[in-house]
């Protein structure tokens, strides 16, 4: 590009422009007292120093450029003007007033009007000096691309309303002549398809195209639309240039170009005024002038034209002219950081209406021009800091978080992958044994305990979100949610952490440090502007991702208690100082828990060991047990996987297993772009499934499945359609739900008394056979009473001794205590104290 | 034709030339370090060039070629600066090419300019990094570097006198030479410091006729910050993370490959010094004119005044040449892998005295943990350990020792750390108390106000001795930075990573700290492994006792066994399939015989015994008696926990 630069590139060359202008930036004059005190001082003030012009403009000239050139500034103030009534032009400080103020320095000797005659003359052949840009081509072929860019494919978000058939740009002209919003963003990929030249030129030369677009872009308004009266003239905002890029990566050959970084703002300033033009009245004869900013500063009239008396001109600050400015930092986002470096930052101009219009936390887009500007060291002194100062001047913003909360699947916005990338992944998808092989991967230090992998890969997954808002039902919660519980130190902590490690928006807490309110969101006065800010916790952080909880029995009931809203509903209602809402929670839970007795007591059922209420129990999907297998066969291999660990190599251990990297693109774009069904035949299987778990308890007079296992399996069996990339959910998956949910079943709800799994272990928290048995006991408590006869009290120790007399089982004091609860629920008799009263 | 003391003492005058010789080819910037490199691996020419750790920042030469040996504590921005510049004469308009390279300010001459629209400007950008002296680093590791520097440097401390009595050529501005001298007046004449004190307090810069004045004193007055607390500006934090260091942070400007470099790296760097006063100058100055002019603006007064901190406080160091060091002991080559015969020849001289050393260290723990061989053992495993890997999110090769039993009251553990002090290059002793949990900072911290990373107890380099004393530690409530502060140690030691808190998001960094716990009964905090102490002897006064342990070692003894704690943790292990086979049967058989006592994370440890074990011993596979020692090391420390759990069982 710019071939006819060879001898200077011209993104240097304009950058050292601006230098010339902003480095000697001088502060904004004061108050004119202290100038009448100090006419010296305020000489160096107001005046540009003087050896500065010479060595800057003569340069200018001396360039035996073979170009013309032509003045952006004339234009901007030239055309559009002419055909527009009641529009004021806008200046836009975002393009920089600096390269503007330049020209109008180099015509002021009354040049000005003599280039826009011969600019007008020479037509075509006119380029803008140190570009390749010749504005009437450039203005007619954006014209053409406003006229005539169709695609009806590309869709996006903001295009609500739009017919995709007809010229977009068009129809958002007619947008603005009805909104009254001068602003038109074009895309710079519509561009680029458009017109790769315009697109090239655009990029590098945004400063003098961007105008010309704006001017274009003007007539074409106010030639269709010609008693439109706006706020201003319309001003072009490019955004998505493709030369989006992180953070890190710009470097100085990006300087004046057209950028698009991505970032989260960590700060913002105040509004700082910036005068763009002054207002002077003369303190003697009251004559007025205006003097427009000129590099930076404004040159105090030293002498008045009316009265000719030296230094009587006065700054009257409310007639002055001011615009918007606002400094911004914006940090690259943490996804884009390489381990163990710490975040860049890069400073962000913003002008006019787009000041405050981000906040410190918001992730956004910016398309900016990026400028360097050199640092001064002191203006006595000719040397100079090595060092530029580097910030970007905005003209376009795009929040890239707002719209997570429109859409779900903003992460295949977010994450866009090669064509080779999907390739490889669409390969991988179609091995057959793509699901042990994934399943594998999956934190391929812990060894075996390949179900539970397998379960925590289909949560990696997730099901499909349903919608069945419009029946009454609201939303089907897809996110799969497991418990593991068992001995300590089967790596069930390091399981969860490499799925927080693996998941883009995972959480990792303990049960034991967080608190309610650690997990929900919390109210919080911002120090700064006493203003309530709403926290958030660990679930709504990690919604669309996965929330580990370690340590989840030794998580206090209230906390827990937060958690029943979260595992269903997916939502998180919130009530505090004032704040009522309800955010989204859909996260995915695993949990870990150890059981009370340190040790997992295979005597007693799940609930009993790890003492978890049963309507939280009933909503995992998956409830694993991790118990240590004694078994030779898994001691040997076991061993052998150990015995690796310790003198493999780093390398040695690359080759063996996916990597870490694959599984996350092959499940984020699994989660992105497929969204099974379920199908014909799969839905027969899966009622079969349900309608065969429900017959198993109905033999023995208890109900052994919930519709909510049917949910479980249904969502299993998508997470498992997904693994393979499938639209449609087909038997297989089925299939597989169904032995996983049933190896899980059989691992936790295997009622140990009779080796039967039952579900209403988990469910009620109890085994039916135990149920029944409190029954019986129930009742015979209540024949020995009533075969005592009408006493009215009886002792409570004499009821047990009695009671155990006469039963052929071992009767402990709770059973006995629970049956006399059930015969007082039954209002048969009350207890006080020690005592048994019959009603 | 430049000679030693060229390069030495003025770097840039070398840079100069082979600018000038090729200038409009842009590889004289890979001259440049080749010629540095080639320098510098001549004869010991790396102790040749003074450290920034050992002398005094004001007794460098300014520009003059230094090393500095730190840990990169946060990193700043990337910056542009002007690679080339042309300066003209706006008489004679004669334009000279400058190269920016190297310096914080474009030189140029009295009669000249810089021309900023220039053609030749060439742009470029270098990344600065914020450096501190290692954290925790010990004292012997200083005064050894220091002192082979001193015999080699007599020559540059000669021409380093001889350039304050007379200024060098190279360097221009005469003011700073007269600080010198001034310096050395402030010692004699500590009023006249306290008048420069006074003076830089009334002018804040603002006087036009002495603005060259009061600067200048302004930038001595920081330097006498180091000696005493200023009475005007509060003090810079240089943000240590440790309390109570001393050195120069410094910022060091990086000019090549700067992504390889990670926070919490050692390096050396081979670099310019640059202390231009005119540095502060700028600073001062836009503190006060930022107020008025928005452009200027963009920062923050907390974010200048880290990020151009005052450069006889915070220098700044141009790198010709930097390296990552794999560990901070003088008495090691720095660089281990190479090949070359030195190095090759020094490992396996000391590798053939090895087993004396360690039984000469294995008597020097026994008595230092009171007669506890098993104990001692245990320790030096826990020395040498490091994580030589991580498999996805389990960092393999940690070894945190928990010493329970520990006598409370006998200052014990302090005189075991400093002990522990003599042996490793960097530690830290960490007493645990509730008051040090809720008020002391663990975890860095992003401030975005200042744009820094504020350091915290926890960031420290690779491979350093984190001693946690829990003995001091009472009951107590802990508040939420104490329960942050607990949470993060554990998180230490089981995930060898510590999580910054960014404010908007955490960022986990990984480290490769060696955790020694001493408690009383088991530790509150998780560990590999916990060794029971059992005293054989309580000496009646356990400060002699222990004081009079390390005289009793021989200087060269205590040298050897720093070299062999230093020297085992960078040797490669491996096993063998026929002992692999071996270890299996074994487990398997263990697990027949009590399922309960044995798991997989028994097998872990014991595994990781025998690598340190066989690594102790030098030996770099597995042999099958190494794997029976550890076995029969685990049991014995086994038994003595069981043994321990009965007594306590009986008390209660």
């Amino acid at each position: 590009l710019a071939a006819q630069d060879a001898r200077s590139p011209p993104s240097q060359k304009r950058r050292t422009d601006d230098s010339t202008s902003t480095g000697d930036l001088q502060p904004m004059p004061t108050s004119p007292p202290a100038d009448v005190q100090s006419p010296g001082a305020a000489d160096a003030l107001f005046s540009s120093p003087p050896q500065f012009r010479h060595s800057a403009i003569p340069l200018d000239f001396d360039i035996s450029s073979p170009l013309t050139y032509g003045t952006p500034s004339s234009r901007v103030e030239g055309t559009p003007r002419s055909g527009v009534r009641g529009t004021p032009v806008r200046q836009r400080p975002d393009l920089g007033s600096v390269r503007k103020a330049r020209q109008v320095d180099l015509h002021s000797d009354g040049l000005a009007e003599d280039i826009v005659a011969t600019e007008q003359s020479l037509g075509q052949k006119l380029v803008i000096w140190g570009t390749d840009v010749n504005v009437a081509s450039c203005k007619e072929k954006f014209q053409r691309f406003l006229q005539r860019f169709i695609d009806p494919l590309d869709k996006e978000d903001e295009d609500i309303g739009l017919d995709l058939n007809e010229p977009r740009y068009m129809q958002r002209l007619q947008e603005i002549n009805m909104v009254g919003e001068p602003f038109l963003n074009v895309n710079c990929d519509h561009l680029r398809s458009f017109d790769e030249n315009l697109y090239r030129q655009l990029i590098c030369y945004p400063q003098e195209v961007i105008p010309t677009f704006d001017m274009a872009a003007n007539e074409i308004f106010f030639d269709r639309y010609p008693d439109s009266i706006l706020e201003h003239q319309i001003q072009v905002r490019p955004y998505n240039a493709l030369k989006t890029r992180n953070m890190r990566n710009l470097n100085p050959e990006d300087i004046d170009q057209l950028i698009t970084i991505s970032g989260m703002v960590i700060r913002s300033s105040q509004l700082i005024p910036e005068m763009q033009e002054a207002f002077f009245r003369c303190q003697v004869c009251a004559f007025t002038t205006r003097v427009e900013i000129d590099r930076g500063r404004i040159a105090e009239p030293s002498v008045c034209k009316n009265c000719n008396t030296t230094h009587s001109m006065a700054l009257i600050h409310n007639r002055s002219m001011f615009s918007d400015k606002q400094m911004i930092k914006l940090q690259e986002s943490p996804e884009d950081m390489p381990a163990g470096q710490t975040p860049h930052t890069v400073a962000l101009f913003a002008h006019n209406d787009l000041v405050d219009k981000v906040q410190p936390g918001d992730r956004v887009n910016v398309t900016g021009i990026y400028r360097a500007v050199p640092i001064r060291v002191n203006p006595r002194v000719s040397s100079v800091q090595s060092v530029y100062k580097t910030h970007i001047d905005v003209i376009h913003y795009r929040k890239t978080d707002s719209k997570r909360l429109h859409s779900v699947d903003e992460e295949t916005e977010q994450k866009r992958f090669t064509e080779e990338r999907v390739e490889m992944l669409k390969e991988l998808s179609k091995k057959a044994d793509i699901y042990e092989r994934l399943a594998l991967a999956l934190a391929p230090s812990i060894y075996e305990h390949e179900d539970i992998k397998k379960g925590i890969l289909l949560q990696l997954f997730g099901g499909s979100r349903k919608d069945f808002t419009h029946t009454g039902r609201g939303n089907f919660r897809a996110e799969i949610n497991i418990l593991l519980c068992g001995d300590p130190g089967t790596s069930k902590s390091q399981l969860l952490q490499y799925v927080y490690n693996l998941v883009p928006r995972g959480q990792y807490t303990s049960g034991k440090g967080s608190s309610a309110v650690g997990l929900t969101a919390y109210v919080m006065k911002d120090p700064e502007t006493r203003q309530l800010v709403l926290q958030t916790g660990a679930l709504v952080l990690s919604d669309n991702g996965i929330c580990c909880i370690d340590e989840f029995d030794k998580m206090n009931e209230s906390t827990r208690s937060v958690l029943h809203e979260v595992m269903e509903q997916q939502t998180l209602s919130i009530a505090k100082a004032g704040i009522i809402c309800q955010l989204n929670a859909r996260a995915s839970i695993l949990a870990a828990a150890n059981p009370i007795e340190s040790q997992w007591n295979p005597k007693k059922t799940t609930i009993e060991n790890i003492q978890l209420p049963h309507t939280l129990l009933s909503r995992f999907d998956l409830i694993f047990l991790m118990l240590d297998p004694r078994d030779e066969a898994y001691d040997r291999r076991l061993a052998r996987h150990l015995v690796s660990l310790y003198y493999q190599s780093e390398e040695k251990m690359e080759e063996e297993y996916m990597d870490m990297a694959v599984l996350r693109d092959y499940i984020a774009y699994a989660r992105g772009y497929v969204n099974p069904r379920l199908g014909e035949e799969a839905s027969q299987a899966l009622i079969e499934a349900y309608v065969d778990m429900r017959k198993i308890g109905s033999g023995r007079g208890m109900v052994s499945a919930y519709p909510r296992q049917l949910e479980s399996l249904i969502r299993l069996a998508e997470a498992h359609a997904k693994v393979r990339f499938s639209e449609k959910v087909e038997t297989i998956d089925v299939e597989e739900a169904k032995r996983l949910h049933r190896e899980a079943l059989k691992q936790s709800a295997t009622d140990p008394r009779t080796g039967i799994v039952d579900i209403s272990i988990l469910t009620t928290g109890m085994s039916a056979t135990a149920r029944k048995r409190k029954e019986e006991l129930a009742q015979a408590l209540r024949k020995l009473i009533q075969s005592k006869g009408r006493a009215p009290s009886l002792k409570y120790q004499q009821l047990l001794d009695d009671l155990r007399a006469q039963s052929d089982t071992a009767v402990t004091k709770e059973m006995f205590e629970e049956a006399l609860r059930a015969l007082a629920d039954e209002d048969f008799l009350t207890v006080t104290g020690k005592t048994v009263r019959l009603l | 034709m430049p000679c030693v003391g060229d390069w030495l003492n003025s770097p840039l005058s070398i840079v100069q030339g082979i600018f000038a010789q090729n200038v409009p080819h842009s590889d004289w910037e890979k001259k440049v370090t080749e010629y540095f490199k080639e320098k510098l691996k001549e004869n010991n020419a790396t102790n040749w060039v003074p450290s920034l750790n050992d002398v005094p920042v004001h007794y460098l030469k300014p520009n003059s070629l230094v090393k500095f040996r730190c840990m990169v504590q946060d990193m700043f921005d990337p910056e542009f600066y002007m690679g080339v510049y042309e300066t003209v004469d706006p008489n004679t308009n004669a334009r000279v090419l400058h190269f920016g390279k190297y310096r914080d300010v474009a030189e140029c001459g009295p009669q000249q300019e810089i021309d900023l629209n220039s053609s030749q400007t060439v742009t470029l950008e270098r990344q600065t990094f914020y450096c501190v002296p290692v954290p925790g680093e010990s004292a012997w590791v200083k005064e050894i570097s220091f002192l082979t520097e001193l015999v080699l440097n007599a020559v540059t401390y000669i021409s380093a006198s001889q350039a304050r009595v007379s200024p060098s050529t190279s360097y221009t501005p005469s003011r700073h030479k007269r600080s010198y001298e001034e310096d050395e007046d402030m010692d004699l004449h500590p009023s006249k410091q306290k008048e420069q004190h006074m003076g830089n307090s009334c002018c804040s810069g603002s006087d036009i006729h002495g603005c060259v004045e009061p600067k200048r004193l302004e930038t001595e007055a920081s330097v006498g910050h180091h000696v005493i607390s200023p009475n005007c500006s509060p003090p810079l934090d240089l943000n240590f993370p440790l309390p109570g260091e001393k050195g120069p942070a410094c910022l060091v400007k990086v000019y090549e490959s700067w992504e390889s470099f990670k926070v919490n790296d050692v390096l050396e760097v081979f670099g310019v010094l640059s202390v231009d006063p005119v540095l502060s100058i700028v600073n001062s100055e836009e503190r006060d004119s930022s107020t008025l002019d928005p452009m200027e603006c963009m920062d923050t007064a907390e974010e200048q005044r880290v990020h151009s901190p005052p450069a006889s406080l915070v220098p700044r160091i141009h790198v010709i040449l930097a390296q990552k060091l794999q560990h901070i002991n003088p008495l090691l080559p720095a660089c281990l892998n190479e090949e070359e015969s030195k190095t090759c020849e020094f490992v396996s001289n000391f590798m053939s005295e090895l087993s004396p050393v360690r039984a000469e260290l294995l008597g020097f723990l026994t008595h230092a943990l009171l007669g506890d061989s098993l104990a001692a053992e245990y320790l030096i495993l826990h020395l040498i350990s490091t994580v030589y890997a991580r498999r996805d999110v389990l960092p393999l090769g940690k070894f945190t020792v928990n010493l329970s039993g520990c006598p409370r009251n006998s200052a014990f553990t302090e005189h075991l750390y400093r002990l522990i002090q003599q042996l490793v290059p960097a530690s830290y002793h960490l007493r645990m108390s509730i008051e040090s949990m809720n008020h002391s900072r663990f975890i860095p911290h992003k401030d975005y106000t200042a744009n820094r990373l504020v350091s915290g107890l926890l960031q420290l380099a690779s491979n350093t001795s984190l001693v946690i004393d829990e003995t001091q530690l009472e009951q107590g409530q802990l508040d939420t930075a104490g329960v942050h502060n607990v949470t993060a140690l554990g998180n230490l030691i089981t995930w060898q990573k510590v999580d910054y808190d960014f404010n908007y998001h955490r960022m986990e960094f990984p480290c490769n700290i060696n955790v020694l716990i001493t408690s009383e009964g088991r530790s509150l905090l998780p560990s590999d492994c916990q060794v029971h102490l059992q005293p054989q002897i309580i000496p009646p006064n356990m400060e002699e006792y222990m004081s009079s342990l390390l005289t009793a070692v021989l200087p060269s003894v205590l040298n050897k066994f720093r070299i062999y704690l230093s020297l085992l943790r960078l040797l490669d292990y491996s096993i063998s399939d026929e002992v692999t086979k071996a270890v299996e049967e074994d487990f398997v058989e263990m697990r027949k015989n009590d399922p309960e006592s044995v798991t997989a994370d028994d097998l872990h440890k014991m595994l990781l015994v025998a690598r340190f074990l066989s690594l102790s011993a030098g030996q770099t596979t597995l042999s099958r008696e190494r794997w029976l020692r550890a076995k029969q090391l685990e049991a014995l420390r086994k038994a003595r926990l069981q043994q321990q759990k009965c007594v306590n069982g009986n008390e209660l």
